[in-house]
């Protein structure tokens, strides 16, 4: 069965549609990635799937059951989630170990020793245990990327979101949270990747999307999406991509 | 100073490639600096220069003029300040007492209106309204009138229970006025803090209340500090508008003093009173701000 079942999703801002109708099933440990133009509705796709934005058709269930219902309490879903940033959005005014722990004790109700003792385990997991103390503006992007990551893995989520988490990094410190992202697949992490890194999405996804407008035009395995595309539109922004040198 | 600290931070930026070894300065440097002491040693007499002459101008010109003997006698007057300080220092106790019980009152009060007004669901409309109703109504009404409103008109309802000590009436003025000004300064803050900040919040599953509690309001506490204490330091001063209503405060003793020996003496040690009370007020407000701002530039200064 599969965890995240998308079914027609629509979605409207004002009388323009940015989703129209996707469907998309992702299995549990499948790594999916989502490719496609700025504007296309990748980022508009996570954010509806832990419900940061309603949707105005379709439905998205996670482990079977509807989270788009209406009766459906948002924060039992967003407990089940995590998403990570193209801008980190990590809280200035909290330490790395603040940031980290904070969904734990506060959600999830874990005695602050526990939550601390786990976020400093996933912290040295990442490289980062020599950081605890610090205030996120004293840390590099890569560095603050690494701690989005840990943060939203403090919660122990059924599913990752990650939206073009590498975007607004300097290409030396792309490759240090790529590297995090393998070992998540390694470790058998479902996730859901909005990127414009066509090698690492080739490299690491089981699953490619591309969108176009709104629509999933074509999905596959990334074999056949970056070589034998059949859509010819997928086939135009794969052009596009290999001109402008980013694959 | 600025051009001294740029030079040394740069390098470290770069971490690895340079090295922060101690190497001689080139002729270039060392002849950049020398010009660079030369200027600030320039503007420094400049302003030594400058500032001597505008005080003697000052002070010339308001003591040649005519009417200065009748001024410094009316205005200045040792002897009337040596008499009527003890009673106008009295007073400002009660000035003092005045705006220590409102400032607490008021940061709850006016916090309290701001969160209402980010509430989203349909079930806090009532709530909402009346905040709303609030902050335009007494923000719209001069303080010294609500003094008068709440002073008078409050013992006029005979109400039971009601207070009609004429201090604890004028503290509930100034709470109604401030609190609707400093709830404005709140919610300017709250909503100075960017979006992204609120979903990286709800996606961890804080609730509404959880992310406003520990990731707005901490952040915009922060950012509205600097005008909090502007509207602190107006509030102090607001307390003497309380003598309206009669309490024997810093102003009242000082118009009782200038009318029995009709010397107006009295009201300026009233106003330095009140201007020793604020300047340290206004210095610790510049030095927040000149904080932020260094946390801001962080990167390096322009």
């Amino acid at each position: 069965m599969s965890l995240l079942s998308i079914q027609g999703v629509w979605k409207n801002y004002h009388d323009h549609s940015v989703l129209r109708g996707i469907d998309l099933e992702v299995a549990p440990h499948e790594v999916v990635c989502l490719i496609g133009a700025s504007g296309s509705g990748k980022s508009t796709l996570l954010r509806c799937v832990n419900l940061l934005e309603s949707i105005d058709d379709g439905a998205v269930y996670l482990d079977g059951t509807e989270i788009t219902d209406v009766r459906t309490d948002p924060d039992d879903v967003r407990k089940r989630i995590g998403m990570v940033f193209q801008s980190y959005n990590l809280f200035p005014h909290m330490t790395v170990l603040e940031n980290v722990t904070l969904a734990p004790r506060k959600v999830h109700k874990t005695p602050a020793a526990k939550a601390e003792a786990e976020a400093m385990e996933l912290l040295a997991r990442f490289g980062l245990e020599g950081k605890a103390k610090e205030y996120p503006d004293r840390l590099s992007g890569g560095q603050q990327q690494r701690v989005a990551v840990v943060r939203s893995l403090a919660t122990q989520p059924r599913l990752l979101l990650l939206d073009e988490v590498t975007s607004a990094l300097d290409p030396t410190l792309v490759m240090e949270v790529l590297g995090v992202i393998r070992e998540l697949k390694a470790a058998g992490m479902t996730m859901i990747i909005a990127t414009h890194e066509m090698g690492f999405a080739r490299d690491i996804a089981d699953t490619v999307c591309f969108l176009e407008g709104g629509v999933l035009l074509e999905h596959g395995p990334p074999e056949q999406i970056f070589t034998a595309p059949e859509n010819p539109r997928t086939r135009e922004f794969l052009r596009r991509v290999l001109e402008s040198g980013r694959l | 100073m600025t051009e001294g600290e740029t030079g040394t931070d740069a390098p470290e930026e770069s971490g690895g490639t340079g090295t922060s070894a101690r190497r001689t300065k080139s002729e270039h440097q060392i002849r950049r600096e020398a010009e660079l002491h030369k200027r600030s040693r320039r503007s420094t007499s400049i302003a030594t220069a400058s500032t001597i002459v505008v005080a003697v101008v000052l002070i010339v010109g308001v003591t040649a003029s005519p009417g200065w003997p009748t001024v410094q006698d009316k205005f200045f007057n040792p002897s009337q300040f040596a008499d009527g300080l003890p009673d106008v220092l009295r007073g400002f106790l009660l000035n003092i007492k005045i705006f220590l019980i409102a400032e607490p009152i008021v940061l709850v009060l006016a916090l309290a209106v701001a969160l209402v007004r980010t509430l989203r669901s349909p079930v806090f409309f009532p709530l909402r309204a009346i905040a709303v109703f609030y902050t335009d109504v007494f923000r719209g009404i001069p303080t010294i009138l609500l003094i008068y409103l709440v002073g008078f008109g409050v013992p006029a309802l005979q109400l039971q229970g009601a207070p009609n000590d004429p201090v604890t009436l004028g503290i509930i003025a100034l709470i109604l006025s401030y609190g609707a000004y400093v709830a404005e300064v709140f919610r300017s803050g709250i909503e100075s803090i960017h979006p992204s900040q609120r979903a990286a919040a709800r996606s961890l599953a804080l609730t509404h209340g959880q992310t406003m509690r520990y990731v707005v309001v901490p952040q915009a506490v922060r950012r509205v500090i600097p005008p909090l204490l502007n509207d602190f330091a107006s509030l102090q001063k607001d307390s003497a508008l309380v003598a309206v209503l009669g309490p024997l405060e810093a102003l009242r003793q000082a118009s009782i003093h200038s009318s029995l020996a009709f010397n107006y003496t009295p009201y300026l040690s009233a106003a330095l009173l009140f201007i020793v009370l604020t300047v340290p007020m206004a210095r610790f407000t510049d030095h927040l701000a000149a904080r932020a701002a260094r946390r801001q530039l962080a990167g390096g200064h322009v």
